[in-house]
């Protein structure tokens, strides 16, 4: 898919002709020793407790606990019954740059990836205004190398503005970097628009992320359709507003031969599209929420918009049931958090009139982790799994713990159970769904590309 | 009982006690003077984001009746037409020290907000198509006066319920208070899961002369632009209830205003069996029992306790 475009200006070759994917502050490379930590990395093979020494932001030895000194200088984390993963992947997140920075800018954006254990983000390009020309995209990746402390990629959108009529120069995007195209915050309503996106794609690369519901369908609603929007008096999204379109666009990606990301799917309907679509060997990738995996539409009976308004809209446990189903066999390629950051202000109104979205980096482990492992309905191996393969749609591999790599991992207090917002947020947005929830499982520091890009305040690194 | 926000805040026992309250203060209305003073030296906001005639009169002389300082705001004229946020201007009011504020709100759940910013008691007039409780609570009060308790009665909801609160507030109240009750009209304007709260669901009139009480909802023009019906005349000739579709024994209601001829036939408005003088007359008392329960008796529903003074009484 990222093939070399013969023919266009080539500003950076470090990667088949395309810049390199992502963009992060240059800083100093970490040299850590963590020590008698659980390693889990499935596909590493790396179970169990061992020593793990980062030697300038490269992970240089993994042995038995207890097996590796200290040299002088080196931090030591003494982490005997902490867990240690190869960080996380999201590649769904808004960080509000350029033109809404009091909800999120690149810098408190990253640091809120940080604090969840990321180490690498896709920004999405329904900015003010959207992200739509090469200039955009080079300016936020150059901002991102002075400002951000975790790797970011950057989207922009299949349609010039986002107004559905004409594509972007999608081509010449793709030299300055952009990741993958989506108009994500609405839906392609036109079917013509998208195949020719599908169509120039061959072309150009980068996959095309899509926000599905068809805005016919879902007309003024504002929460799922169904018994507690009847009970609300709240006009309803109906799931078919998703799945018809995912139909839609799965018959035309596959038509096409086109690469397509459905994002953040809610409904047992949808699932199923998508279910259909992959047997019949269309390119089609999809992901799931954490809100989307531990909530239900019963949660809007608070009317709480901060915590439980977004688009998607949360559905009913048999959606819920079978996200869970469809993460676990696979139908589900990665957990996304479409971290939404909202200001008070745009949240502090009637249900029907506040903003959509709830941020989510913060909270995505430890909220599955305490609402889906702990209860044994998934495994910790897939939670880290499906944390961690966000990247893969768009040619960014996991991350792994291997010998060698660069260092992108986080080390997690798995038994520590904190209040969300208690301690305030690393997000210039208080909009978690979680806020007030009681969670297991702490993220005490990430190491983002080599970097220390994240360290729990009340966490420190002894010195040996 | 500190704020009223929907019927699911109250019991069977809170509502009778609000419905024993509400005729004592019905008597009041009959006497020459007509005040009580019970609310003296309170002041009580009512807060319209709406267009409400029957609604915000009813409750400015209501908290009137019971001696209150009313302040009311409309919202427009006033500095939400501005761009003031509803937490904006709630503060401001609080400026004034209410002890209630009456709200009505395009929007579903503004009263339940504004009951978590402020220290008055809260009453919801009408949020978006959420709940009217206080609608309900008079209409049950219009037919307890006419017939007694609604236990055991058949009562039939016509028309949009997708886009009513008074629907929804009464189809719990008259559920609550022992009522079976079915909701009667086109699928396209019946809400997805309505079953759910406990009503029977039809799409016909057929079976109407079971009905004890026949409820009808307003046919609101702006529906068809958006093909919930067809035409007016189609939604009339199926679903408009008049004379000829009723029984003698059968009562008819209606939250007003009317569309005569759309929903409800002229002739069956003109006759006796139409409870909707009772209701606008039953609003009054019942709101003058709503701010009663809520500031003058401390929040506690006391069905036992002695009625209300009329000025110039001894108390």
């Amino acid at each position: 898919m990222n093939e070399v475009i013969d023919g266009l200006p080539d500003e950076g070759a470090e990667n088949g002709g395309l810049p390199a994917p992502l963009v992060q502050r240059p800083g100093p490379e970490a040299t850590i020793l963590i020590r008698g930590a659980e390693l889990l990395d499935p596909a590493a093979g790396l179970e169990g407790a061992h020593d793990l020494l980062v030697e300038d932001g490269r992970i240089s030895r993994i042995a038995d606990a207890g097996s590796i000194g200290a040299a002088e200088g080196v931090e030591v984390i003494e982490a005997e019954g902490f867990h240690v993963f190869p960080a996380f992947f999201d590649p769904h997140v808004h960080f509000r740059t350029p033109g809404q920075e009091y909800k999120e800018d690149l810098e408190t954006g990253t640091r809120s990836a940080a604090a969840g254990g990321y180490a690498g983000v896709i920004a999405m390009a329904n900015t003010s205004p959207p992200v739509s020309t090469a200039e955009q995209v080079e300016a936020l990746r150059d901002r991102a190398s002075h400002v951000a402390s975790v790797p970011v990629g950057f989207t922009a959108t299949v349609t010039r503005d986002m107004k559905g009529r004409e594509l972007t120069d999608m081509a010449e995007l793709r030299q300055a970097g952009a990741v993958a195209f989506t108009d994500d915050g609405r839906p392609i309503a036109s079917a013509r628009i998208l195949r020719r996106a599908l169509q120039y794609q061959a072309m150009t690369g980068g996959r095309i992320a899509l926000h599905e519901e068809d805005p016919e369908l879902s007309g003024k609603g504002v929460m799922n359709e169904g018994v507690v929007s009847s009970e609300l008096g709240l006009r309803g999204v109906p799931p078919i507003s998703e799945s018809t379109m995912i139909g839609r666009d799965a018959a035309i990606a596959g038509y096409e031969g086109g690469a397509i990301q459905i994002q953040h799917l809610s409904a047992v309907e949808s699932i199923e599209q998508v279910r259909r679509a992959k047997a019949d060997g269309v390119d089609i990738t999809c992901e799931v929420t954490p809100h989307h995996l531990c909530l239900t539409d019963e949660a809007v009976r608070d009317l709480d918009a901060s915590k439980h308004k977004m688009n998607p809209p949360l559905r009913t446990e048999a959606d819920r049931q079978a996200l869970i189903e469809a993460l676990k066999d696979g139908t589900i390629d990665c957990i996304a958090t479409d971290h939404a950051p909202h200001a008070v202000h745009e949240k502090e109104v009637p249900y029907e009139a506040a903003n959509m979205g709830v941020t989510g980096l913060e909270t995505a482990f430890a909220s599955v982790y305490t609402e889906l492992v702990l209860p044994g309905t998934i495994s910790l191996g897939l939670l880290v799994e499906k944390l961690g393969c966000g990247g893969t749609p768009f040619g960014i591999d996991p991350f792994t713990l291997a010998e060698g790599s660069r260092a992108n991992l986080c080390l997690i207090d798995l038994d520590a159970e904190w209040v969300v917002g208690e301690d305030g947020y690393e997000s210039r947005s208080v909009n978690s769904w979680c806020a007030g929830e009681k969670l297991r499982g702490r993220v005490l520091v990430t190491l983002a590309d080599g970097q220390v890009a994240y360290r729990l305040r009340t966490f420190s690194l002894g010195v040996a | 009982m500190k704020h009223l926000l929907s019927i699911d805040d109250l019991d069977p026992e809170q509502i009778e006690g609000l419905l024993d309250r509400a005729e004592s203060f019905a008597e009041v209305s009959k006497r020459d003077i007509k005040k009580v003073p019970a609310l003296r030296g309170r002041t009580v906001v009512t807060l319209f984001y709406e267009a409400s005639t029957r609604t915000s009169s009813s409750f400015e002389l209501a908290a009137k009746r019971l001696s209150a300082d009313v302040v009311s705001v409309k919202a427009s004229g006033s500095s939400v037409e501005k761009g003031e946020s509803l937490k904006d201007t709630v503060e401001t009011l609080s400026a004034y020290d209410p002890a209630a504020i009456v709200i009505r709100h395009p929007q579903a759940g503004a009263a339940q907000m504004l009951s978590q910013w402020v220290d008055a008691a809260v009453v919801n007039a009408g949020d978006g198509m959420h709940q009217h409780p206080s609608q309900a609570l008079l209409d049950l009060f219009a037919l307890r006066q006419r017939i007694g308790s609604a236990e055991g009665r058949k009562i039939w909801i016509v028309g949009d319920v997708l886009h009513s609160r008074v629907a929804r507030s009464n189809i719990q109240a008259f559920s609550m208070m022992g009522a079976e009750v079915t909701v009667a009209g086109p699928p396209t304007l019946m809400p997805r899961g309505i079953e759910a709260s406990g009503c029977e669901v039809r799409h016909s009139l057929d079976g109407i002369e079971e009905a004890d009480v026949v409820y009808l909802l307003r046919m609101q023009n702006e529906r068809m632009d958006e093909s919930f019906v067809p035409s007016i005349r189609e939604y009339a000739r199926l679903f408009q209830v008049n004379s000829r579709r009723l029984g003698p024994r059968q009562l008819v209601m209606h939250p007003g205003p009317v569309n005569r001829g759309v929903e409800i036939g002229g002739d069956v408005i003109d006759s006796d069996r139409c409870l909707i003088a009772d209701q606008v007359a039953s609003g009054l008392a019942v709101r003058m029992a709503i701010l009663f329960e809520l500031l003058a008796h401390g929040g506690e529903t006391n069905t036992t306790s002695e009625g209300p003074v009329p000025i110039g009484e001894p108390a």
